[in-house]
This record gives C-alpha cells, sequence and structure tokens, in this order.
C-alpha cells in the first residue's frame, strides 16, 4: 500500500535516513540544509528514532562525529550546505581516506564571498576531488530513494556518499512523495556490517604515519604504502559504478521506482541536440526539451545523476549519435569552464564523437532559471553551431560586459 | 612512596622501541596514563609527537586501540566514538582524548569546548610541551613568555601563556587536573580517579621536551622537578569545583618554600634571551598564579 504525502526535499531526505535507521546524526545548522537535521532532532527526541544525536559546535566537528562514529560500528548521517560543506573540507578527504560508508545531504547553495543563500552547485563540484560518491537528484521522491541506496552502496564499496540536490528548488519545495514500507526497506538495507571496527577486543592503531612506499607488519606481511591505498580509492569509485546501478535496479524491484543508475536521458532517441545536466536545471531541461520539439527542433535531455565516479562509458554511449550537445550546469571551474562540460568533452575525446559542444553556466547564486529561457539558449546554440562555432561558454542571463 | 608504588598497573601497554625523542617527557607520563587507563580503553588523538611515538604504519608501539584524527578535531572525534559506542550499546569503554598544547590551547580549542559544554563522556588529556615541537619548536599560546623558538627567534615570546586551565574551569566540568611525570604516582592517581567519573574530565601534564627547551634529555626528570619546585607548574585538582593542591605542590604551599623561577630557567636553552625584566615577570606571573590557588585551597 503506497503512502504518498506532500513533503518538502529536505523532508523527504530525513525520511530517507529515519527508514535507513540510522543510529548515529551529528548537526551544524545551514541554510538551506537545516531542516533536514530539525525534522531528525524531533524524531529522536519524541522516541521515533533510536539514533545519538550530536549536536555540534561546527560543522568540521560534525564530519569528525560520523568519522568516529562509523569506524565503531554505526551507521551515521548528517546534511550541510554551502560553506557548511567548504568548513569540513579536510574531514570530506579524511572520510574517504578512512574508507567509511558515511552518507551525508548537500543541499546545493552558493559559496560566498559575497554571501548568497540560494541555490547553485559550486558548493558540492568544488569537493569533488575529495573521493566522496556524489549522486544529484532531480525531484524529492528521489532524494528520499538515493539516501536509502546510498547507504546500501557506501556500505558495500566502503566509500562514503554525498547525495545532493538543490537548495529551496528541492528542499523547500513541495511535491508528493511516496514513503516506503520499514518494513521493505529493511529487506533492501539489512542492519550495517563492518569489515573493522575499532574496539578494544582488537586493538588497531587506525590511520598513523604511512611512508611513500610498502612496509611489512609484525608478521613479515608486506603491507600498503600510501599511494597503494590512494589507489585502491580510486579503484572503489570506478567499481562502485556496477554497485550504483545494480542498487538502483534492486530497488526498483522492491519499490516500483527507477531514477536511473548513473545518468538518465528523455526523448534522446532522434534527437538533433542534446542538453546535459545535473539535479533540478536537467528537470527544467525536459520541459525545454518538450518547447523546442513543439517548435520543431528535435531536443532530448541526458540527465548525469552520478557525478563520480563519472560514467564515462554511459556518457559515450549517450552522445554517440549526438549531432550537437548544449551543457547547463550551475557551477564555474573558474579559469576554465563548467566541470560537468569539461568531463563530458573529456568523456568523448578520441571516441569519434565529434559533436560540438556549448556551455551554458546559468542560475549561479539562485538567478532564475526557466525553462523557456533554456529553450531559447538551445535554439541560439544551434544557429551559432550551424555558423560553424562548435565550442561556446556563454553566461545565462548575465552582465558580461 | 614504594609501596604506593606496588599498587600500579603492572601491565605495560607501550611497547618497547618507539620513535619519541630520547628523553622525551610525554613518554614518560604516557607509560603511567595506560597503566592507569588500562585496556577497556579507546584512544584518539591528533597529528602530535603522540602520532610519532605511536608508530608508522603497519607497526605501533602501543597496545591500546586507537583512532588518529585531524589536527582541530581531538574532542570531535571522542565525542564521535562515545556517540557511537552508546549506539552499539557499548557502555563499558573509557574514551580518552589525547592532544599536545597546540591542538589543545590553540587549533583544537573550539572542538573541545564544544565537546566539554556537552558533557561528553570521556577524558581529554593535553601533554603541555609549550610548543609546536612536533614540527620543529614553533610558538603556541601555551609558550611562555621569554622562549625561543623557529617563529620567535630572535625577540622571543612577547606573551605570557594561555591559562587553559581556567578556560576548561569555565565549562563546569566536574574535574580537572594538573600532573607532571616527574611525579608519575600523583599522575598515576589522578586519572585512575578521571577513568571513575562520569562526564568532561580534563588532564593537563606538563611535559618537558629536550630538543625544544633545549636541555640534556638526561634531565628530562629533573626540569620536571624544577618545574614543580618553582611553582611554574602547580601540581593540583578540581573536583566539582572543589581546588586542591597535591604531591609535592601541597607540600609547597604548606610549607611556603616554592624556589625562584631562575631556578628553572637557566637550564633551559631556550631562555637564553630572556631579558631580566621577562624574568621578573615570569616571576610575578608565578606569584599572582600561586596567590589564587592559595586562596582556593584555603577557601
Amino acid at each position: 500500500m503506497s503512502n504518498v504525502q506532500i513533503i518538502t526535499g529536505n523532508s523527504a531526505a530525513a525520511y530517507g535516513a529515519k527508514l535507513a535507521k540510522v543510529q548515529v546524526v551529528s548537526a551544524y545548522p545551514i541554510t538551506p540544509s537545516t531542516s533536514v537535521t530539525e525534522t531528525i532532532a524531533n524524531w529522536v527526541e519524541r522516541g521515533e528514532l533510536k539514533a545519538e544525536y550530536v549536536r555540534v559546535e561546527s560543522e568540521h566537528s560534525v564530519m569528525t562525529v560520523c568519522i568516529s562514529a562509523s569506524t565503531v560500528g554505526a551507521r551515521v548521517f548528517t546534511s550541510t550546505s554551502s560553506h557548511g560543506l567548504l568548513y569540513m573540507h579536510e574531514q570530506l578527504h579524511w572520510a574517504a581516506g578512512s574508507r567509511l560508508p558515511i552518507v551525508m545531504c548537500c543541499i546545493n547553495r552558493g559559496v560566498g564571498a559575497p554571501w548568497s543563500i540560494f541555490n547553485d552547485q559550486q558548493d558540492s563540484i568544488s569537493q569533488r576531488d575529495t573521493g566522496w560518491i556524489q549522486i544529484y537528484c532531480r525531484d524529492n521522491q528521489e532524494i528520499l530513494d538515493s539516501v536509502i541506496q546510498a547507504y546500501r552502496i557506501a556500505e558495500e564499496v566502503y566509500c562514503p556518499i554525498m547525495v545532493c540536490y538543490d537548495g529551496f528548488v528541492l528542499s523547500h519545495t513541495m511535491m508528493p512523495v511516496d514513503i516506503p514500507d520499514a518494513d521493505q526497506v529493511c529487506q533492501f538495507l539489512p542492519p550495517y556490517k563492518p569489515h573493522t571496527i575499532l574496539c578494544p577486543e582488537d586493538p588497531r592503531n587506525i590511520n598513523p604515519v604511512i611512508f611513500p612506499w610498502q612496509r611489512r607488519d609484525a608478521e613479515g606481511v608486506l603491507r600498503d604504502g600510501y599511494m597503494d591505498m590512494r589507489w585502491k580509492l580510486q579503484h572503489a569509485l570506478e567499481e562502485s559504478r556496477d554497485v550504483i546501478v545494480r542498487t538502483s535496479r534492486d530497488y526498483a524491484e522492491l519499490f516500483g521506482r527507477e531514477h536511473g543508475g548513473l545518468l538518465w536521458s528523455y526523448r534522446t532517441d532522434d534527437a538533433e541536440v542534446l542538453i546535459a545536466g545535473m539535479g533540478s536545471i536537467a528537470t527544467e531541461a525536459t520541459t525545454a526539451a518538450d518547447l523546442l520539439r513543439e517548435q520543431g527542433i528535435r531536443a532530448g535531455v541526458v540527465g548525469v545523476r552520478v557525478y563520480r565516479p563519472f560514467p564515462r562509458a554511459e556518457v559515450r554511449e549517450a552522445f554517440r549519435k549526438a549531432p550537437a550537445i548544449v551543457v547547463f550546469e550551475k557551477n564555474i571551474s573558474y579559469g576554465y569552464e563548467g566541470a560537468l562540460c569539461a568531463d563530458i568533452k573529456a568523456a568523448l575525446y578520441g571516441t569519434g564523437i565529434d559533436a560540438p559542444v556549448h556551455n551554458f553556466i546559468a542560475g549561479l547564486g539562485g538567478r532564475d532559471v526557466k525553462a523557456g529561457e533554456l529553450a531559447d539558449a538551445v535554439r541560439s546554440s544551434l544557429t551559432a553551431i550551424t555558423a560553424g562555432k562548435r565550442e561556446q561558454q556563454t553566461w545565462l542571463n548575465c552582465v558580461t560586459e | 612512596m614504594p609501596e604506593k608504588l606496588f599498587k600500579v598497573n603492572k601491565e605495560e601497554y607501550m611497547l618497547p622501541g618507539n620513535r619519541a625523542c630520547s628523553g622525551c617527557g610525554l613518554s614518560l607520563a604516557y607509560r603511567y596514563i595506560l597503566k592507569a587507563l588500562r585496556e577497556n580503553t579507546i584512544l584518539t588523538l591528533p597529528a602530535s609527537c603522540l602520532t610519532v611515538l605511536h608508530g608508522l604504519y603497519p607497526i605501533t608501539s602501543v597496545g591500546i586501540p586507537c583512532l588518529n584524527c585531524t589536527f582541530a578535531s581531538t574532542a570531535a572525534s571522542a565525542s564521535g566514538i562515545v556517540a557511537g559506542l552508546t549506539a552499539m550499546n557499548r557502555s563499558d569503554i573509557t574514551v580518552v582524548a589525547i592532544a599536545g598544547d597546540g591542538g589543545t590551547f590553540d587549533i583544537g580549542i573550539q572542538a573541545l569546548s564544544g565537546a566539554a559544554e556537552r558533557g561528553t563522556d570521556f577524558i581529554f588529556v593535553c601533554y603541555d610541551n609549550e610548543g609546536y615541537m612536533n614540527t620543529g619548536t614553533q610558538r603556541s599560546s601555551a609558550t611562555p613568555a621569554g622562549a625561543l623558538t623557529t617563529t620567535t627567534p630572535v625577540l622571543t615570546k612577547q606573551q605570557q601563556k594561555k591559562d587553559m586551565m581556567k578556560i576548561m574551569e569555565g565549562h563546569d566540568i566536574p574535574y580537572l587536573a594538573t600532573c607532571s611525570p616527574s611525579f608519575p604516582i600523583d599522575l598515576y592517581d589522578k586519572f585512575v580517579k578521571a577513568k571513575r567519573i562520569k562526564g568532561t574530565r580534563y588532564v593537563q601534564i606538563a611535559t618537558p621536551c629536550p630538543p625544544g627547551w633545549v636541555f640534556p634529555p638526561r634531565d628530562t626528570v629533573k626540569i620536571g622537578r624544577l618545574a614543580v619546585e618553582t611553582g611554574i607548574v602547580a601540581l593540583y585538582e578540581i573536583e566539582d569545583g572543589k581546588f586542591r593542591f597535591t604531591g609535592r605542590s601541597k607540600t609547597l604551599a604548606e610549607k611556603g618554600t616554592r624556589a625562584p623561577v631562575i631556578n628553572f630557567v637557566e637550564r633551559q636553552g631556550r631562555f637564553k634571551k630572556m631579558s631580566m625584566e621577562q624574568l621578573d615577570q615570569f616571576q610575578r606571573w608565578v606569584d599572582n598564579k600561586w596567590t589564587e590557588y592559595l586562596r582556593r585551597a584555603e577557601a
């Protein structure tokens, strides 16, 4: 029996954590993420969720609590945004380096200076190289489902996962969400059974100083050096693609919902132009594609759901027949281009796919992005492409003089 | 003293051979700390001299489970261990965070203050060697005025040491203590007591550092003693707000026979550029602290 409620993205994230039966939650307030952990605090204090709730004094400590609690074997959860995520930066590396299955929601928000509380994806994109898996959600249902899926993926591959979704656009917007049955979630996600925990019965010195080279332990067994461990993290992320796809499929079998494993597509089969994006801007792009088709332009959308590990093979397959590619994204790698655009182009290199790729930087700091504007932008790109312009970076709705 | 020594736990948790400098005051203290804490303990520590002592992967010189954490996060790391153990229904384990003065007075103070305010059930140990010794003797807020460090290489440090005990006492925690590796039984007893108490406990250890303070490694115990004899380090504990001198400092307080600070200063190369004015100020700083301790001890 379905239990559909009209809830915000932040409520959906909190329900995901509750259904995953998280055991330790640590939190520090920051807009627009705050109501995720407020909701959980309410459940914990009312006895509706049995979890330790640690109200720390900074985001740096939030992630530290997650790391340490996970090390002694607990399933942990937190959420943050923007400067909170940036303040955690050191601990994000530490969490991934420790190979802990921490799940965190990042409610995407612009970063200062100057202050902006509004949405873009600069915060999580700038944490791209910390060794975390990053999932970008396009609606509130996907947020809830992705949090539950994230625990199963993380606990299989021993990598932390950031479930990212757009601040206010999703976090504070109410949508119908089907809340899964708790027993069914238990069936999908059994309790966390770590391969190693820190305890007095098995004393270990976890994360000490390590040499560049391999070294023998007291029993004479050759153990990894620093670089060998880094390769294992890279390998784990590369291998996690299959786990992500399989988990998404298993989830669909039980709950009847599939959000796409690594990426999803919309009306791409006969498309003369493919629009790419992540998160809610990709959802907006599906409306733009419909508009364009009404105007006689066969547009389709490729939504990148998992940004790290980057879906290299799937991107190649998705764009194999694309005559033109337009990438919309809410981030900028200063001095170059949008991070997604750069990665898509890199994935296509050497494959013989020779489509022109245009990049639109859009919606930074919450600037409105309407479907009609995306459609106009795609049309202008197609005109430029016809005129021979293969590459182009445009800041949408932005004063650029 | 001898019969008290027999009461000390015979088990050794610091294994033979570690990477601490010769004459390290911390390693003397650490042996007794671990004896007092015993097996059912989990340690967490940031990048510091103690990380070096614990050894390089995959070999460790310490037989107690330990989680290394980043520099600013020691007390938060302990909070996470406590929360995780509670969630896992393990209430039999003592959680202990250990950091140097840099990791306590400076970069670790925010997380420590947060954990203490929350009443986190753990012991925070600061081994105070009065500077960033692991990185080669830079100034910290625990460095005394008049000391040379590599970041105060010409003029010496101009400010007096931060009173971290007072800051921690401001958190209304149930137990605070100071100790010295030169008085191991006093140190041992305080850790045995700290382990029994619930809530946040803070213990600060004055650990002499031969390379950082510039004295011969054979003099570590002597320098530690002089710190206490001169009153620069006072041995005391504060239990539920009640101040009490302990050990040698109790005797000094009763007899009123503190030695002048020059006895401590003259034996260390770090004070070789200390001016007469700085020396006078140092003596006055110690005298003022003692006036306050004596007032509290009598109250």
